[in-house]
Order: structure tokens, then sequence, then C-alpha cells
């Protein structure tokens, strides 16, 4: 429901406005399809190190040492991967979430949890490096706490969405 | 950091799978994983390109701005020691605009400008001041009303309902927002 009418809304608008609709849709939807080219060596990157850590079993190992404190939490293991490397990269969650999508199914609800967690933050790391990193900040002070803190936030609450709601 | 983690990551695995035995999948896995990109790109680029089609509109319309003009007397609040002449806030509540609706590639410089007005009133130069960290919470967290990627993932998967997770996504952004801010606070005040 919000799709459409927020496409309507949009395009309502920018005809009041004496916008040519049309014109601009398609300039954004060039410069979109540029973007996505663009990313294609970010996430080819990230796909060779994901799906080798996924399926070297390694990762497998590794969540066979914390599944004491997953079940503790309730927490779904499946979703460990995700909840890990979200903060990290954002074509290496991409990647990771498709996997779990077609694992799983995107209907069920370790996807529906998995699409919430993808959609519910941004990759922390990556954006304190940048936004940092472009004035010359070198001590970020609670920065990376607070947005780390926030994250797993996000996740715990995906899961309770989900379960509440979906 | 990425180049570590990236490189540790693939390290670790390949090491790995030598001592498991399961060398050949990796092999494979290789070898196919430019094609898996391949395919992920392609589920991915309609959307991206639709969805930037449709927004660069309300971007050239003046509707993202409008909207930050909406949200900025509560960013006012939250940056109270930035001067009313700066253009810091501005800057602060385009981006956020703009990430509300997902387009991602206009956010980024803004968010950079914003910075850099920041900078301006920060008394030591390379360390954070509060009102960056602020802000970087609040762009770490990702306020986005509608993700285009995920939905176009789902879609892609076969979902039948592929946007019933932006109210989830929604609610889950606010309540990791208030959290965040909320630590945020508390670290700005225990500095004090």
């Amino acid at each position: 429901m919000i799709i459409p009418l927020l496409v309507l809304f949009i395009i309502i608008y920018g005809i009041i406005k004496k916008v040519n609709v049309y014109d601009t849709f398609v300039d954004g939807a060039k410069e979109g399809v540029e973007m996505g080219l663009s990313l294609f060596p970010y996430i080819l990157g990230m796909i060779l190190a994901t799906n080798i850590l996924l399926k070297s079993g390694l990762l497998d190992a590794m969540l066979e040492l914390l599944a004491p404190i997953f079940n503790f939490f309730h927490f779904p293991k499946e979703l460990f991967p995700l909840a890990f490397i979200r903060s990290i990269s954002g074509s290496a969650s991409i990647s990771t979430l498709n996997m779990i999508l077609s694992t799983y199914g995107a209907d069920s609800f370790i996807g529906k949890v998995a699409s919430t967690m993808q959609g519910s933050t941004d990759t922390t790391i990556y954006i304190i490096t940048l936004y940092f990193g472009s004035i010359g900040i070198k001590k970020t002070r609670h920065a990376l706490k607070a947005g780390l803190f926030a994250d797993l936030i996000s996740i715990i609450a995906s899961v309770i969405m989900v379960k509440l709601l979906l | 950091m990425i180049n570590y983690i990236w490189a540790f990551i693939i390290i670790a695995s390949i090491l790995y799978s030598f001592v498991t035995g399961n060398y050949k999948i990796i092999n494979n896995e290789i070898l196919i994983s430019s094609k898996t990109c391949i395919d992920l790109i392609l589920k991915l680029f309609p959307m991206i390109a639709l969805w930037n089609g449709i927004v660069t509109i309300a971007n050239k319309s003046g509707l993202l701005n409008k909207f930050a003009l909406l949200i900025s007397p509560i960013l006012s609040k939250l940056f109270k020691n930035i001067p009313k002449e700066s253009n810091a806030i501005g800057y602060i509540a385009s981006n956020i605009a703009v990430n509300m609706f997902g387009l991602g590639s206009a956010a980024t410089p803004l968010g950079l400008k914003a910075m850099k007005e920041l900078q301006k009133y920060n008394k030591n130069k390379d360390e954070a001041s509060d009102e960056m960290i602020t802000f970087l919470v609040l762009n770490t967290i990702g306020i986005t009303l509608i993700p285009t990627t995920v939905i176009s993932l789902r879609l892609s998967n076969g979902s039948s309902d592929a946007s019933c997770i932006v109210l989830t996504s929604i609610l889950s952004t606010f309540i990791s927002a208030i959290f965040g801010l909320l630590l945020d606070y508390h670290f700005r005040k225990k500095r004090k």
C-alpha cells in the first residue's frame, strides 16, 4: 500500500511543480543503472569471501561454539552470519541476505527477520570510516560503541517485530 | 579495517577447508562466484534503477527539501550547540530525508558536507565532537522508508508479499534510534 501511494504522491507533486516527470525519471534511472554497475566489483569481492566462509563450514563450526549463547537468548542461529556482517559491509550483507532468502525462503520466519534486519540498519563501520576520514578525525570517541549498540538493538528488535506483527 | 576482515575471512576459510578436506567445494565456489555475483546484480539492478528514477522526481520537484524542512525542528533540538545560521542542520536534514527515500548515492555527499560544517564548530579538530557522533548515530541507524534492495531480493527469491517487511523495518529502526541516541546522551553526560 505504502509504495503505490508514495509513487502516486511523488508523481502528482512533480506535475504540480511543473517537473518533466518522465525525463527526470529516465535521468534518475540512468544514474541508478550506473550505480548498479559500480556495485559489481564490491559485491563480487564480498560474494567470494562470504560464500567460501559459509561453504567451508568454518562459520558453522564457529556457530557450534556460540550455540549456547544463541539458545539462551532464543536468537535463531541461522541469522548469525547476517548479524555478524551487517555492520561491516553493505555488499557482503546483501550477498548474505540473498543466500539466506534462497536457503530458507523469503516468506519463512528466518527470511522475514533477515529482511527486516537488512532493511532497518546501515553499514555502521563503513559510514564511520568514510565520514570521519573525510574531515581528518582520528579520535572517534564513543561513535563506534553507540553505532554498534544501535545495530545490536535493531537486530533484537527485528526478531521481536517479526514475531509480533508477521 | 575492511582489508583485514576480507583477507582474514578468505584465508581462514581456505585453511579450514584444507583441514577438513572439503577443498573441492571451495574450488568450485571460487570459480562460480563471478556468476553468483552477476545473478545477484541482475536481481538488484531493475529495482535500483526504477527507484532512483522515482526519487529523482521527488528530489527535483523540491519534495525532499520540503520533507527536510519538516524534520529540521526536531534536529535543532538534538544539535543545540550548532548556531542557527549554520548550514549544518540543513545538510543533516537533507541527508536524512534522502536516506529515508533510499537515494543512497545522493545521501553520502550531503553527509560529508554536514560533517565539514560540523567540523567548523569543533574545538579539537582531530577529535569527534558530540554533534558529529549524534549525527553518525542517526546515520548508521539507516532510517529508511522503503528498503528497495531488500524488497527486490525478496521478490526475486519468490516472496508472495515482498514489501511486508516495510513496517517491521521502520519500527525496528525507530527502536534502535531511540536506544542509540540514549546511549549517545549517556556518554555525553559522563564526559561532563
